[in-house]
């Protein structure tokens, strides 16, 4: 290799140098010590650590209850969130789909919670569910529904469901606006051609719009899914798991045992066995999208 | 168009009917879900502008008597000016360091050969595509080796990582995009590979990077996990951990707490307006081209 050439090469690294050393040190290595640390028993300060195997796992798998409630709570805000979200959403977006006066202003307003910070909309959302003076317990006396009144947050039945409404009402814009952008790029003349042969709404919907939309609702339904598996700022700043654990989910579970209990390499093991199985919850949406696609 | 009304109960009419009452039907539906979407934050408006006293038993959605200096109160007693001051500061640095990094970066993987490209380009990718939970507490750890837990660096720089792989992936997308003439011109002119990026590419890029940043800019104003596990200090804290560290404190001064809440939404709220076309714009071409 020539002077010049060796030197044209140096050059060209450095500007890829200040990213990938960001890379490595902030993304690479903490991927693999995640990997390193659940195989050992590290409580975080010492400087023993036990090499320990699976046994993280081992007792993850079989002997940690809470843990596995904590999943179930994420799975059930999470299939809320894939239903009565995107339904919601991809509702709206086909009502918008259409020349509607306003329509931008509507997708400016809908996208204003999800720019929102969790924290904010939790601790607003707080305020709403307050047993005392709660806005929907006001409303509920108002509309002479009084009896429903409870603290939302703090009642066994409720908690849960009021997070994930919290959840949706934050997220749905979101969807809509990916939902609104996919619908719009349908041609027109499709829809046309369809009418002319005297289709109705349903039908339409059916065999042009829903077939043209599969990747975006693939999309949609991926990152809700990994959005909402691993929600923790609304979480933290309502409920904080309780009441007992009925709003915990893996995150959550995460940060108490890693700060709380300082099981820094159990901690890990939840992260590694958490991180799977939301790999697997994408690969099966994808097989199964491919599926519905082929038939 | 006159025709039209010619002959009432005609099917033309008939149509035009139909048309208007679904379009009632639809705009009254559109205007409730709006409601809903802005009720809460003007809630949040208007009590903090009411007393501990008043705030529970006053539910107009304008108090009578505005209690400005709640905002003072919120900002000196409160200590949210010292949070807002924080924020500012991360929400500067970590946007300044993505924009120049992530643009070095893609323009490299765009135009310069170095080896190993290929492989680290869909290694850096990858990661915006593959969970992984628990790499916070490796994170965590490692800031702790380096001594960068409790300082404004262990804040900003695992951010400015964090945003990097959008940022390439982005902006390399647009470089590829952009016709090499201009660049090439520059090059027999004899610029170095540094000036026609920092003159000719970037300046192009503007759309791209404007995109970016404002991505960059709502990422870490909202952000809360990383700030909770590496800021122990008051002095150092964002607003969203202030938010928090106030309302464990004074549960119960809701108009001091509201006032918090609306000065931490208000510069996301006019970042938002100001530019919200760029950002639809982003979610939306993410969505089409994935």
């Amino acid at each position: 290799m020539s002077y010049f050439k060796a030197r044209k090469i140096i050059g060209d690294t450095i500007f890829i140098l200040p990213a990938f050393l960001l890379f490595f040190t902030f993304s690479l290595y903490p991927f693999f010590k995640v990997f390193e640390l659940s195989a050992t028993d590290w409580d975080g300060i010492s400087r023993s650590v036990q090499w320990v195997g699976l046994a993280n796992f081992k007792d993850l798998l079989t002997e940690n209850p809470t843990f596995w409630l904590s999943m179930r709570n994420a799975f059930y805000i999470t299939f809320l969130a894939l239903t009565a979200q995107n339904l919601a959403a991809l509702f709206l977006a086909w009502l918008c789909d259409r020349d509607i006066k306003g329509g931008n202003v509507y997708r400016v307003i809908f996208y204003l919670p999800p720019v929102l910070s969790g924290i904010v909309v939790g601790l607003i959302w707080n305020w709403i569910y307050d047993g005392n003076y709660g806005l929907l317990n006001h409303f509920l006396s108002f509309i002479g529904l009084g009896d429903l009144s409870r603290a939302w947050l703090s009642n066994r039945k409720t908690a849960l469901t009021a997070v994930a409404v919290i959840h949706m009402w934050k997220g749905f814009g979101w969807g809509f606006v990916i939902l609104l952008a996919g619908l719009q790029s349908i041609p027109r003349e499709l829809y046309e051609a369809a009418r002319v042969d005297g289709a109705n709404g349903w039908v339409v919907f059916k065999n042009i719009t829903a077939p043209l939309m599969i990747p975006v609702f693939i999309l949609v339904s991926i990152l809700t899914i990994l959005g909402t598996m691993q929600i923790f700022d609304i979480i933290i700043a309502t409920t904080g798991g309780g009441p007992g654990y009925h709003t915990e989910v893996p995150i959550t579970r995460i940060v108490s045992t890693m700060i709380a209990s300082s099981q820094f390499g159990y901690a890990c093991a939840m992260g590694v066995l958490f991180g799977l199985i939301l790999l697997a919850l994408s690969m099966i949406q994808i097989q199964v999208s491919k599926r519905v696609r082929q038939v | 168009m006159k025709d039209i009304f010619v002959s009432p109960g005609s099917e033309v009419n008939y149509e035009i009917a139909k048309k208007t009452t679904a379009s009632f039907f639809i705009h009254a539906l559109l205007i409730l879900v709006s409601l809903t979407c802005l009720f809460p934050l003007w809630w949040a408006f208007a009590s903090s502008l009411k007393t501990q006293q008043t705030v529970f038993t006053d539910l107009s959605f304008f108090p009578k008597h505005p209690h400005w200096e709640n905002y003072a109160a919120a900002w000196t007693q409160a200590d949210f000016g010292l949070y807002f001051l924080n924020s500012l500061i991360y929400t500067t640095a970590v946007v300044a360091g993505v924009l120049f990094i992530a643009s070095l970066g893609a323009y490299a993987f765009s135009r310069l050969r170095f080896p190993g490209k290929n492989i680290l380009f869909l290694v850096i990718i990858s990661t915006m595509m593959i969970p992984i939970p628990g790499s916070f507490i490796a994170l965590y750890v490692l800031l702790n080796k380096l001594h960068l837990i409790n300082t404004r660096l262990g804040y900003i720089l695992p951010q400015i990582n964090g945003q990097l792989a959008l940022g390439i992936f982005l902006l390399k997308t647009f470089f590829d995009d952009l016709p090499k003439e201009l660049e090439d011109s520059a090059r027999m002119d004899g610029c170095g590979r540094f000036r026609i990026y920092w003159n000719i590419a970037l300046p192009l890029a503007r759309p791209a990077i404007a995109v970016l940043a404002i991505f960059t800019i709502l990422a870490v104003w909202n952000e809360y996990l990383l700030a909770m596990l590496v800021l122990g200090d008051k002095s150092l804290m964002p607003l969203q951990r202030g938010l928090m560290v106030f309302q464990g404190a004074h549960v119960t001064q809701y108009p001091l707490l509201m006032a918090g809440i609306v000065i931490t939404v208000l510069p996301v709220l006019a970042v938002y307006l100001a530019l919200q076309k760029y950002i639809i714009k982003g979610i939306t071409t993410a969505a089409v081209q994935g």
